[in-house]
């Protein structure tokens, strides 16, 4: 049952489309990233959710009614926004406590909300602090109690962690989906980084150049990544192109300096086809006994794995593997490398 | 030469203390220096100190009615600037370009033009047979006396001192994140809620400023007052200088002028307690 629907939404400023005929729909609880590159039309998408930017055509339709047109202050949404927007004349306290002023809470049941939100994001000491004396993992939070005190019917969130440190980020995507899970507040995040996407939502939607190309749940979407960009953009991939050659329940392609075979359907004999192949599924084994052999150009260690560089009839592929036990090849030296063929996509 | 390390600050401020101290520090102690003087209308000026000056203004019921009048006119022309002022400036601080810099311009153009000219105009338009009163009589309204009243005095303070007020909000809304509008927008505030609790207070520095500036600038005016309030309609500025040059009397105009600086300095350092005390905290 949809709780959030956009249907054939668009938004066009004179002649540049930046939203072209979207449609999604959300579940209650759910949480959803709109994912895809600067530009791309996920920010005005959320601000056509928010209601700030007026909806070319289309609808929006929340909990079965109709908020294409209503104010930003009657959706009852809470936002948090990219650069926090705290109220900096007021304490973290009034901060938080302002959206419940504005719906005539009475100060008791205020006061008692306001604690409890902040307690759920760590924040109860500083509650009489004004935002310039806190740090920026301390105002995003505020910003986060802030949206959520009001019990939000969807909790918008746009580019919420973009300007923190990279460890405080991983922090508070765990902290983000902990609260998420526990508070149950359907929500929607914009995001450029795909990690954050990938490991804080429920379903991911790749958006590029103002049209959706992809909605499917993290794995399914990196495991089979239904574009070339998509399979770029999330994670890494090697892009291999080929002909087919015969073709049935499983057709061969012919890579130029090698024959693969992957699952046929929808194939024609003769068609140009491009493959994906993710780099941590080539593993290194001795020369002349994997699919392929191949130099190592370069090597790069990153903590928890090495990232190769190697140069084989193929073109250069790259190579994920583990930073484990097994001494990996040293940089100039020929090896060899094999795949589950299993794990070879065909791109649309 | 090789400064010591505490020096240096000292020696690069040293143009600037120069020249304040040429342009404003020493007229100002020779005004101070003058207003103690005697003063004979036969022999002119005496080097001998007395208070007679000081007292005199002050036991005078004459200087009290002219010092009261300065001030309400510089308060009233503070808020209708104010009132005027701070509004254009959110609706300019909300213009796209080129409309902005069209305004902006428009805003500003009072600030390009001879004080003494555009007094005259007002004049013009105020006098009994000016725009004003020809529209007010052709609606049946006139005619009506403004020119060489208070009021004409008002009008073209407030046309002069408007851009002192525009400029320095503008200058404060410049710095305002849209995104706090929004958010605010987003917690259910009314469009007036979100100006009265989340612009205003943040607004507040550049309004203060802004006030400070139109209200000191109005006290001290003078070609305004002198064309558009007329002979008898005086104003402290226009007092002290008739003191100087038609009384020959520079030591009771130095007094007067003395006497205005510090009520000025009064009024502007308690206004400015009174409001920055109430907001002090939240604006660090």
């Amino acid at each position: 049952m949809s709780f959030l629907t956009l249907a054939d939404v668009s938004k066009v400023y004179g002649s540049t489309t930046v939203v072209s005929h979207l449609s999604l729909s959300v579940a209650k609880g759910e949480f959803v990233s709109l994912l895809g590159p600067s530009g791309c039309g996920k920010t005005t998408t959320l601000q056509m959710i928010a209601g700030f930017t007026e909806v070319s055509s289309g609808r929006i339709q929340l909990d079965g009614r109709d908020i294409t047109d209503t104010p930003p202050n009657s959706r009852g949404l809470g936002i948090v926004f990219q650069s926090y927007a705290l109220f900096p004349h007021m304490t973290v306290f009034d901060n938080v406590s302002f959206g419940l002023e504005m719906r005539r809470v009475s100060r008791e049941e205020r006061q008692q909300r306001v604690k409890r939100t902040l307690a759920l994001v760590h924040l109860e000491e500083l509650s009489h602090r004004y935002p310039r004396e806190l740090s920026g993992g301390q105002r995003q939070r505020v910003a986060l109690a802030r949206a959520l005190v009001i019990e939000p019917a969807v909790l918008l969130l746009d580019e919420p962690l973009s300007n923190l440190d990279a460890k405080l980020r991983e922090e508070m995507q765990f902290e983000l989906r902990q609260i998420q899970r526990k508070v149950g507040t359907t929500t929607i995040m914009v995001t450029h980084d795909q990690t954050e996407a990938m490991s804080i939502s429920d379903r991911v939607v790749v958006m590029q150049a103002g049209r959706v190309t992809q909605i499917d749940a993290p794995f399914k979407l990196y495991e089979q990544p239904q574009s070339r960009f998509i399979s770029t953009f999330v994670g890494k991939a090697n892009l291999l192109a080929g002909r087919v050659g015969s073709a049935g329940a499983r057709a061969s392609i012919d890579l130029g300096a090698l024959q693969v075979e992957v699952d046929g359907k929808g194939l024609a004999p003769g068609s140009e086809v491009m493959l994906s192949l993710r780099p941590e599924k080539i593993s290194f084994v001795p020369a002349g006994q994997g699919q392929l052999d191949g130099v190592v150009a370069a090597r790069f260690f990153l903590g928890s794995q090495w990232l190769y560089h190697l140069s084989t009839p193929l073109g250069t592929l790259q190579v994920a593997c583990p930073n484990g036990d097994v001494l990996p090849p040293e940089e100039q030296s020929r090896t060899g490398l094999a795949w589950d063929p299993a794990s070879l996509r065909v791109l649309s | 030469m090789k400064l010591g390390r505490h020096s240096t600050p000292w020696a690069l401020s040293a143009p600037a203390w120069l020249l304040f101290a040429c342009l404003l520090l020493v007229p100002l102690g020779l005004t101070a220096v003058l207003s103690f003087n005697v003063f004979d209308h036969s022999t002119g000026v005496k080097n001998e100190f007395t208070l007679a000056h000081y007292l005199a203004v002050l036991s005078d019921e004459y200087y009290y009615g002219i010092f009261w009048r300065t001030f309400w006119i510089s308060g009233v022309t503070t808020l209708i600037c104010l009132a005027i002022g701070a509004p254009e400036a959110y609706v300019l601080s909300r213009m796209g370009n080129p409309w902005r810099s069209i305004f902006l311009l428009v805003v500003l153009a009072p600030l390009l033009v001879s004080v003494v000219v555009r007094a005259f105009g007002w004049s013009m338009l105020l006098g009994p047979q000016g725009l004003v009163n020809l529209a007010l009589q052709a609606v049946g309204l006139g005619p009506v006396r403004i020119l060489y009243t208070e009021w004409a005095v008002v009008i073209a303070l407030v046309h002069v001192m408007l851009p002192f007020m525009v400029i320095p909000v503008w200058t404060s809304l410049q710095k305002l994140d849209a995104a706090v509008e929004n958010a605010a927008l987003s917690l259910s505030a009314s469009q007036f809620t979100t100006l009265r609790r989340i612009v205003l207070p943040q607004v507040l520095p550049g309004i203060l400023s802004g006030s400070l500036i139109v209200f000191g600038l109005s006290a001290s005016a003078f070609a305004i007052p002198g064309l558009l309030g007329g002979r008898r309609l005086k104003m402290v500025a226009t007092v002290v200088y008739d003191e100087y040059l038609h009384e020959l009397n520079w030591p009771l105009g130095a007094a007067l002028a003395l006497i205005l600086l510090v009520a000025n300095l009064l009024v502007m350092l308690s206004y400015n307690r009174v409001l920055e005390g109430r907001y002090k905290k939240s604006l660090g």
